[in-house]
C-alpha cells in the first residue's frame, strides 16, 4: 500500500498539548511541511513566544529560541544579524504580537528583517485562560470583557495583516485561515511564499492565521470552525495585503 | 588581531568600552539613546560597520536587550549599553538571558535618582546591579572600572567572564568614568581559554542533537535543579574571579572603601592623611559581583574601621558589613547622587580624619 500522508520530518513524533480542535496544531504541520519541502530544517532557527506555542521546541525538529513574551521578534532580529546564513522564524499569538510585543513587531517589519512571523490570531488569550485580546472582535464576550469587547473603552480590534502591509520594510503580508480544506491549501501556499521570500532575501515576510480556540471560545470543535468563517473572515478578510517581493 | 596598535590614545571612558568591545570579537550592538552613555553606541554606529559588524539602534531598551539575546544564543559576542531608566527596561531580558544561561554584555553608566533622575554621578543602582536587578532569583558577573584604562580592560574582560561562566556581565560605571577623558593603552584581547559552546542554535542537520535557548522549567525538579546548579556557579565566581585593589593597606588603621571614581578622590584624600601621619588604606572593589569578601575579611583581621563610601545613601555598605569579621566597625560616608554632590578630595579628608580619630 503506498503512504500517501504522513508526519512532515521536521515535527516530532508526539502528542501535543493542545486541546481537541485548536488550530495551533494546523499551524504547526503547515509550517513544518514548508520547511521541509524547500529542505531548510538544518538551517532553521524557530523563535517561540508565550503563549500556548510556547512549547514550539517541544513539537518542531529544529533549534529554538524561546523569547520572553511579545519580544520574539527583537530575538529573532539578534539571532539574524548574528547569523544571516539561517532562516529565522517566530511563531506568535495575538497577545504576544499584538499587545505586548507590538513595538517588537512594528519596528522589526519596519527595518524589514529577514525574517519570517507567523502569526496565530485567535481572538483571546489562550494560554491564560481566554481573556481579552488585542484582536478580540467587538461584542465577543472573554473573562476580561464579559459584556462584549467594547470598542469606546477597549479600542477596534488590530487588524495586523493590513496595518503591517503600510511598512515599506515589509516584503510580503498575507492572512489565511485553517478551518476547511480549501483554506488549509491556500494558508500552505501563503506560508510557503513567506519562507520562499527570506530564502531568496527579500525582507520580512508576515503571515497571521486566523484560528479557533475552542476552549476558551466554550464551543465544540466544528462550532469553532464554523466560528471562523461566520465570524471572523469577515470581519479580517483573507488575502494577500502586500506583496513587494513579487512570490 | 595581528595589525593590533598598542599605542596610548586619549579617549573618553565610554568609547573605550566601545572600542574594547570590537576588540573582543563583539560584532552585534544594540542600543538606545540615552544620557551619559550615548558615545557608546555612537563610536559603535561608526566603527562596526568597518568591521563587518552589526548595529541597530533599536526601537527601546527592551528590544535591544533581547537582540542581544537573540545574537548570544547563536553564539555571538554581543553588547548592549543604556542608563538607570532604560537599564531597568533591560530587567526583563537580563533575567531572560540568566534563566537561559547566556553570555551577553550589558554596560550601565548610572545616572542619578530613580524616575527620570538626572545624569549626574550616581552609585545608586549598585543593589539593581549586584543582585540580578530582575525576577527570579539569579545574579549577573558585575566590573566596577574606576578609570578609562579600565573601562577599556574590563569590558574586554566581561566578554571573557560572561562566555566562561554562561551568564550576562554587566560594566556598572558612575557618569564621571564615562565620560571623562585619559590616555588608554588599547590593549590586545588576551588570549583566555574559552569553553566550546555546543548549545548554541544553529541549525540542526539530521540526526543531530536539538538545542533549545530557554529559561522555561516545568518538569519536577527541574527548576529547583537549575537553582542549585547557578548557585554552584555563583560560589565558582566567588572562588575564583573575585578581583579588588588595595592601596596602603598594609599598616592601616583606618580602610576607606569604595568603587568607581570616589574610589580615586578617597586615593586622593588618603595621600594627604598618610601626609598628616594617620595610616589609613583603600579597598577598592573592582568586581561587585563576585564581592572580594576575603578580602575584606583579611584585612580585618588587624584592622578593625572600616569607612564605605558611596555616591547614595548606603548600599555597597551592607556587603562590606557582610565581609569583615564581626568586630570589625564600619562607617559610611555617603553623597547621594545629584547635581554638586560629588565630594571632594579635602571633604573626604575630613571624613577620613574623623573616622582616624573614632578608630584610635
Ligand atoms: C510579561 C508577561 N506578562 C504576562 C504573561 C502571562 N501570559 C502568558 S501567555 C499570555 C497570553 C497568550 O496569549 P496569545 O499570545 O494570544 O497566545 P495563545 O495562548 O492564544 O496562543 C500571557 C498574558 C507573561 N508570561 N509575561
Ligand atoms: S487554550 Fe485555546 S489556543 Fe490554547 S491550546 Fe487550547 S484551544 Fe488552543
Amino acid at each position: 500500500m503506498k503512504q500517501v500522508f504522513s508526519r512532515p520530518e521536521s515535527l516530532k513524533d508526539v502528542q501535543t498539548h493542545f486541546c481537541p480542535g485548536c488550530h495551533h496544531g494546523s499551524v504547526h504541520r503547515l509550517v513544518a511541511e514548508a520547511i521541509d519541502e524547500f529542505g531548510i530544517a538544518s538551517q532553521t532557527i524557530g523563535v517561540a513566544s508565550v503563549g500556548c506555542s510556547v512549547f514550539l521546541y517541544g513539537y518542531f525538529d529544529v533549534d529554538v529560541i524561546e523569547a520572553p513574551h511579545g519580544r520574539a521578534p527583537a530575538v529573532a532580529t539578534g539571532a539574524k544579524r548574528a547569523r544571516p546564513d539561517r532562516i529565522v522564524f517566530t511563531y506568535q499569538g495575538d497577545g504576544d504580537l499584538a499587545a505586548i510585543g507590538m513595538s517588537e513587531i512594528i519596528h522589526s517589519a519596519n527595518r524589514g528583517e529577514d525574517i519570517t512571523v507567523i502569526f496565530v490570531n485567535n481572538t483571546t488569550y489562550g494560554m491564560t485562560g481566554g481573556q481579552m485580546a488585542p484582536t478580540t472582535m467587538p461584542g465577543q464576550k472573554t473573562s476580561t470583557s464579559p459584556y462584549g469587547r467594547d470598542i469606546n473603552n477597549d479600542g477596534a480590534p488590530f487588524k495586523m495583516a493590513e496595518l503591517l502591509s503600510q511598512l515599506e520594510g515589509v516584503a510580503f503580508s498575507a492572512r489565511v485561515a485553517v478551518n476547511s480544506p480549501k483554506n488549509v491549501i491556500q494558508a500552505k501556499k501563503m506560508i510557503k511564499n513567506a519562507f520562499r521570500c527570506q530564502i531568496e532575501k527579500k525582507g520580512f515576510s508576515f503571515i497571521e492565521v486566523l484560528a479557533s480556540c475552542p476552549t476558551n471560545w466554550g464551543m465544540q470543535p466544528l462550532e469553532a470552525n464554523k466560528r471562523v468563517s461566520d465570524e471572523m473572515i469577515p470581519y479580517f478578510p483573507l488575502g494577500v495585503y502586500r506583496n513587494t517581493a513579487n512570490l | 588581531m595581528n595589525n593590533h596598535k598598542t599605542e596610548k590614545v586619549f579617549l573618553k571612558g565610554n568609547e573605550a568600552v566601545a572600542m574594547a568591545a570590537i576588540e573582543a570579537g563583539c560584532r552585534c550592538y544594540f542600543g538606545y539613546p540615552i544620557t551619559p552613555q550615548s558615545d557608546i553606541p555612537e563610536y559603535l554606529s561608526r566603527e562596526l560597520p568597518k568591521v563587518g559588524g552589526t548595529f541597530i539602534q533599536a526601537e527601546s531598551e527592551i528590544g535591544s536587550i533581547n537582540m542581544v539575546l537573540g545574537a548570544a544564543a547563536t553564539g555571538a559576542r554581543a553588547m548592549t549599553s543604556s542608563s538607570g531608566p532604560g537599564i531597568s527596561l533591560k530587567q526583563e531580558g537580563i533575567s531572560y538571558m540568566a534563566g537561559s544561561e547566556l553570555p551577553g554584555v550589558i554596560v550601565d553608566i548610572m545616572r542619578a535618582g530613580p524616575g527620570l533622575g538626572g545624569i549626574d554621578a550616581s552609585q545608586a543602582d549598585y543593589f539593581q546591579a549586584t543582585r540580578g536587578g530582575g525576577h527570579g532569583g539569579y545574579r549577573i558577573i558585575v566590573l566596577a572600572p574606576a578609570s578609562v584604562q579600565e573601562m577599556y580592560d574590563l569590558t574586554m574582560l566581561a566578554f571573557d567572564l560572561a562566555d566562561m561562566y554562561r551568564m550576562p556581565a554587566m560594566v556598572l560605571a558612575d557618569s564621571v568614568i564615562g565620560q571623562m577623558k585619559e590616555s588608554v593603552t588599547p590593549n590586545p584581547r588576551p588570549k583566555t581559554e574559552l569553553p566550546p559552546k555546543p548549545w548554541v542554535v544553529r541549525g540542526k542537520a539530521a540526526g543531530e542533537p536539538q538545542n533549545v535557548v530557554k529559561s522555561l522549567y516545568l518538569g519536577d525538579g527541574e527548576m529547583e535543579a537549575f537553582h542549585w546548579k547557578m548557585h554552584a556557579r555563583y560560589q565558582e565566581l566567588a572562588d575564583k574571579e573575585c578581583r579588588w585593589e588595595e592601596f596602603m593597606t598594609d599598616d592601616a588603621e583606618l580602610i576607606v572603601t569604595a568603587f568607581g571614581s570616589p574610589a580615586r578622590i578617597a586615593k586622593t584624600a588618603i595621600s594627604m592623611a598618610r601626609e598628616a601621619g594617620m595610616k589609613v588604606g583603600l579597598l577598592r572593589p573592582i568586581t561587585l559581583f563576585p564581592f572580594p569578601k576575603k578580602a575584606y575579611a583579611t584585612l580585618s583581621e588587624s584592622c578593625k574601621r572600616f569607612l564605605s563610601i558611596e555616591l547614595s545613601t548606603g548600599q555597597m555598605i551592607d556587603d562590606v558589613r557582610l565581609s569583615v569579621a564581626r568586630d570589625a566597625e564600619v562607617a559610611f560616608y555617603g553623597r547621594p547622587p545629584g547635581a554638586g554632590s560629588l565630594p571632594t578630595p579635602e571633604e573626604l579628608f575630613v571624613q577620613i580624619r574623623k573616622n582616624y580619630q573614632a578608630a584610635a
